[in-house]
C-alpha cells in the first residue's frame, strides 16, 4: 500500500458559465514513506489533487492508484473504508468535533474502526502525549489554542497508523512557532513511523521541511524536485 | 458512557439547548396531554358503558341460544330463579338477577298502549340496573308484593295514570294462552332514555311467571360486573360453570347493545383526528430542529465523512440524537401525564352542568381517568414514532451528502 500513482488526472469545475480547470492531465508517483509538499498559488490545484488522492472528490478522467486499489473506481462505501483505514487527514481549519474532548476526538475514529474501548483509550492518551498534549486530554477544542487544536487533529490523523497523511495547508492558521512545532512533528512521524505525507502549502517555511517539492500552477505540475 | 458516538449525540443536543428544550417541551406537553386525554376518554367510555348497561341490559346476559335474534316468549330458560341463585352462590356475586320479558296491551280508564312488560326479582334488580334508582314518583317494586307495577314517565303520561291507579294488561302467555292481569302503579321512573320511559314496565317476576304461564321459566339472567374491566373474566368464569349446558347462551354486552360499541368507535375515530393533528405538529417541530441541526453542522459531517464514516453511520447519528430527544420527551411526558392522571383519579373531572345531568339521570357526577397500559403508552408511542419518522428526512439528506460538498458548505 501507500505508493500513489496518478495517471492523466483531470478535474474541472463549473463556476457560473465558466469552466475552471482544477487538474490538467496530472501524472504523479509517490513512494511509501515520502515527505512531499505540493506548492503553488491559490487555485493551482493543490487541494483538488489532495481531495482526489484522498477519495473525497472524484476526477473527471484519469486513474488514481493507491497500492493495489484503484481509488477513482471505488463506490462510496469502500471509499469511506479506505479513508478510515489507510488515510489520515489534517485540515487547515483543524475540523475537530467541538462537542468532544481532545481524547474523544482522537478516540472517535478508532471507535468507528471497531477498536476495543480500553485499547483506544490507551492509544489516544499515548498519541496525545507524543504530540505534546499530555494533561490536555479532557479539554474541548474551544479550550485549546490553534496550535494545540492542530496537534489534536494530527493525533487523530495518525493514531491508527495510516499509510498516508494528507494535510491541506495545515499551518495556514498557525503562528510561526506553532507551525514549526507542527512540521517538526510531521517530520518525526514520517521518519519514525514511515508514514507517507503529502502536504499542500504555499508557505516557504513548510516547503523547507519537504524531501520532495512538487510545484503546481493552473492544475498542472510545473516542477518536481527532491530537496 | 463508553460510547463516544452516544456521548457526541447527547452533547450535540445541548449545543442549542433552548431549541432542544422547546422541542422536548412540545413532546412533554403533547405526551402529557395525550395521556390525560386518552385516559379521560377511556374513563368516559367506561362510564358510558357502565351507565348504558346498568340502565337495563347489564354487562352479561344468560339467554336461550335463539332469544337474542328472535326474542320470542317460547325461547326461555327453565327454573330461572334457581339458576340465578346458583350462580350468585358459586360466583359469590350478588348482582345477578332473573328476568322474564313479554309484550302486552295495557289499558287505563282512558287509554290503551302497547308496552314491554318485564318480570323482575325486586330484591336483586337494583343490583344490576339503575332503573330502580330512577323512580321519581312512588317507590320501586318490593319482594313478595305481587300485583304492583312501575312504569316509565312517558307511558304514565300517555296512559294518564298516576300512583295508585290501576292498569289492566293483556298479552300472550308462554303456552300461547291468554295472559291478563290487573296491577297497581306504585312507581314512575324517568330514565332519560326515550324507549324505556315510553314503553317499559316492570312487575314482580313470580307474578309475571304466574300470569304468563311461565312455570318457573324466565328469559334472561342479567349479570353486572363490579367494573367493566372485569367483564371478560366474569364471562370466562360463568362459561366454565355452565360449560356443558347447551341450552344456555352467554351474551356479552356488545352483543346485547351493538350500537354502544359503534358509538364508542365513532367517538374514538373523531378524537383520533385531533390526536393525529397534535402528533403531526410535534413531528414538524422535530423535523425543524433536526433539519436546522444538520444544516448547521454540514461541514462537521463532511469532516467525519472525510475521516472515514459511512454516510449510513452519520444518518444513524442523527436518528440517535432524535431518539435521545424523544426518550427525554417520552419519560418526562409520561411523568407529567401520570401526575395529572393521579390527581384526576383522586378528584375526578367535571364540567359545568354535569352535576345536574348526573342527578337527573342517576349518573356519577364526575368522570375519572382510566389507567391502562394502552392509555398511558399509546399517545407517547405515537409521538415517538412520529418524531423518529420526522428525523428521517434530515437523516436522508446526510446519507446523500458527499464529503467534498459537505466540507464546502458555509
Amino acid at each position: 500500500m501507500s505508493a500513489i500513482r496518478c495517471r492523466q488526472l483531470c478535474k474541472t469545475f463549473k463556476q457560473g458559465d465558466e469552466i475552471i480547470t482544477g487538474l490538467d492531465h496530472i501524472d504523479l508517483d509517490i513512494e511509501t514513506g515520502e515527505f512531499v509538499c505540493l506548492s503553488g498559488p491559490s487555485g493551482s490545484g493543490k487541494t483538488t489533487l489532495l481531495n482526489a488522492i484522498g477519495g473525497l472528490d472524484t476526477p473527471d478522467s484519469g486513474e488514481i492508484h493507491m497500492g493495489d486499489i484503484r481509488v477513482d473506481k471505488l463506490e462510496r462505501g469502500p471509499l469511506a473504508d479506505m479513508r478510515l483505514h489507510h488515510i489520515g487527514f489534517v485540515f487547515q481549519a483543524y475540523n475537530l468535533i467541538p462537542v468532544l474532548s481532545a481524547q474523544e476526538n482522537v478516540e472517535f475514529v478508532m471507535e468507528v474502526q471497531g477498536v476495543p474501548v480500553a485499547e483506544r483509550a490507551r492509544k489516544a492518551l499515548d498519541i496525545l502525549k507524543e504530540v505534546g498534549l499530555e494533561g490536555m486530554e479532557d479539554r474541548r477544542p474551544a479550550q485549546l489554542s490553534g496550535g494545540q487544536q492542530q496537534r489534536v487533529a494530527v493525533a487523530r490523523a495518525i493514531v491508527s497508523h495510516p499509510d498516508l497523511v494528507l494535510a491541506d495547508e495545515p499551518t495556514a492558521n498557525l503562528d510561526s512557532v506553532s507551525a514549526a512545532h507542527l512540521m517538526g512533528l510531521f517530520q518525526e512521524l514520517n521518519e519514525n513511523h514511515r508514514i507517507t505525507f503529502i502536504i499542500s502549502t504555499h508557505d516557504k517555511r513548510v516547503m523547507s521541511y519537504a524531501k520532495r517539492l512538487i510545484k503546481m500552477r493552473d492544475g498542472k505540475i510545473i516542477g518536481d524536485e527532491a530537496q | 458512557m463508553k460510547d463516544v458516538t452516544l456521548r457526541m449525540a447527547w452533547r450535540n443536543l445541548w449545543r442549542h439547548w433552548r431549541r432542544t428544550w422547546l422541542t422536548v417541551g412540545a413532546m412533554i406537553f403533547s405526551n402529557g396531554l395525550l395521556i390525560f386525554a386518552m385516559s379521560l376518554q377511556f374513563g368516559s367510555y367506561d362510564m358510558m358503558i357502565d351507565n348504558s348497561l346498568q340502565a337495563y341490559s347489564g354487562h352479561l346476559q344468560l339467554q336461550h341460544p335463539r332469544y337474542l335474534d328472535e326474542p320470542k316468549m317460547r325461547y326461555a330458560l327453565d327454573d330461572v330463579t334457581e339458576l340465578a341463585e346458583r350462580l350468585r352462590r358459586e360466583l359469590d356475586l350478588d348482582s345477578i338477577s332473573a328476568r322474564a320479558d313479554g309484550f302486552a296491551l295495557a289499558s287505563s280508564n282512558e287509554r290503551s298502549y302497547g308496552l314491554q312488560i318485564i318480570g323482575v326479582d325486586p330484591a336483586h334488580e337494583p343490583l344490576v340496573s339503575t332503573l330502580p334508582g330512577l323512580v321519581k314518583q312512588g317507590r320501586y317494586l318490593e319482594p313478595g308484593m305481587p300485583g304492583e307495577i312501575v312504569i316509565g314517565a312517558v307511558l304514565a303520561r300517555n296512559l294518564k295514570v298516576g300512583l295508585g291507579d290501576e292498569l289492566t294488561f293483556i298479552g300472550s302467555g308462554f303456552d300461547d294462552s291468554f295472559a291478563a292481569g290487573i296491577v297497581t302503579v306504585v312507581g314512575i321512573f324517568e330514565s332519560g332514555i326515550a324507549d324505556l320511559d315510553r314503553a317499559l314496565a316492570q312487575v314482580d317476576l313470580a307474578y309475571f311467571q304466574d300470569v304468563f304461564a311461565m312455570q318457573g321459566r324466565g328469559h334472561s339472567l342479567t349479570v353486572r360486573a363490579q367494573h367493566v374491566d372485569d367483564v371478560e373474566s366474569l364471562q370466562w368464569q360463568i362459561g366454565e360453570l355452565l360449560d356443558t349446558d347447551k341450552s344456555l347462551s352467554l351474551r356479552h354486552w356488545d352483543e346485547l347493545q351493538p350500537g354502544l360499541r359503534q358509538s364508542i368507535q365513532a367517538d374514538m375515530a373523531s378524537n383520533s383526528f385531533m390526536y393525529i393533528v397534535l402528533i403531526v405538529l410535534v413531528a414538524f417541530s422535530v423535523l425543524n430542529t433536526q433539519l436546522m441541526s444538520v444544516l448547521e453542522r454540514t461541514r462537521e459531517f463532511g469532516t467525519m465523512m472525510a475521516l472515514g464514516l459511512q454516510p449510513a453511520r452519520l444518518s444513524r447519528l442523527v436518528m440517535l440524537e432524535t431518539g435521545l430527544m424523544t426518550a427525554l420527551g417520552l419519560v418526562l411526558g409520561i411523568g407529567v401525564g401520570l401526575v395529572i392522571n393521579l390527581y384526576m383519579a383522586r378528584v375526578g373531572f367535571s364540567y359545568p352542568g354535569m352535576d345536574e345531568v348526573a342527578l337527573k339521570f342517576n349518573l356519577p357526577e364526575r368522570i375519572y381517568p382510566s389507567f391502562t397500559i394502552l392509555s398511558m403508552t399509546l399517545g407517547p408511542a405515537a409521538v415517538a414514532i412520529g418524531s423518529l419518522l420526522a428525523a428521517l428526512y434530515p437523516a436522508l439528506r446526510l446519507y446523500l451528502l458527499t464529503p467534498i460538498d459537505a466540507m464546502r458548505a458555509v
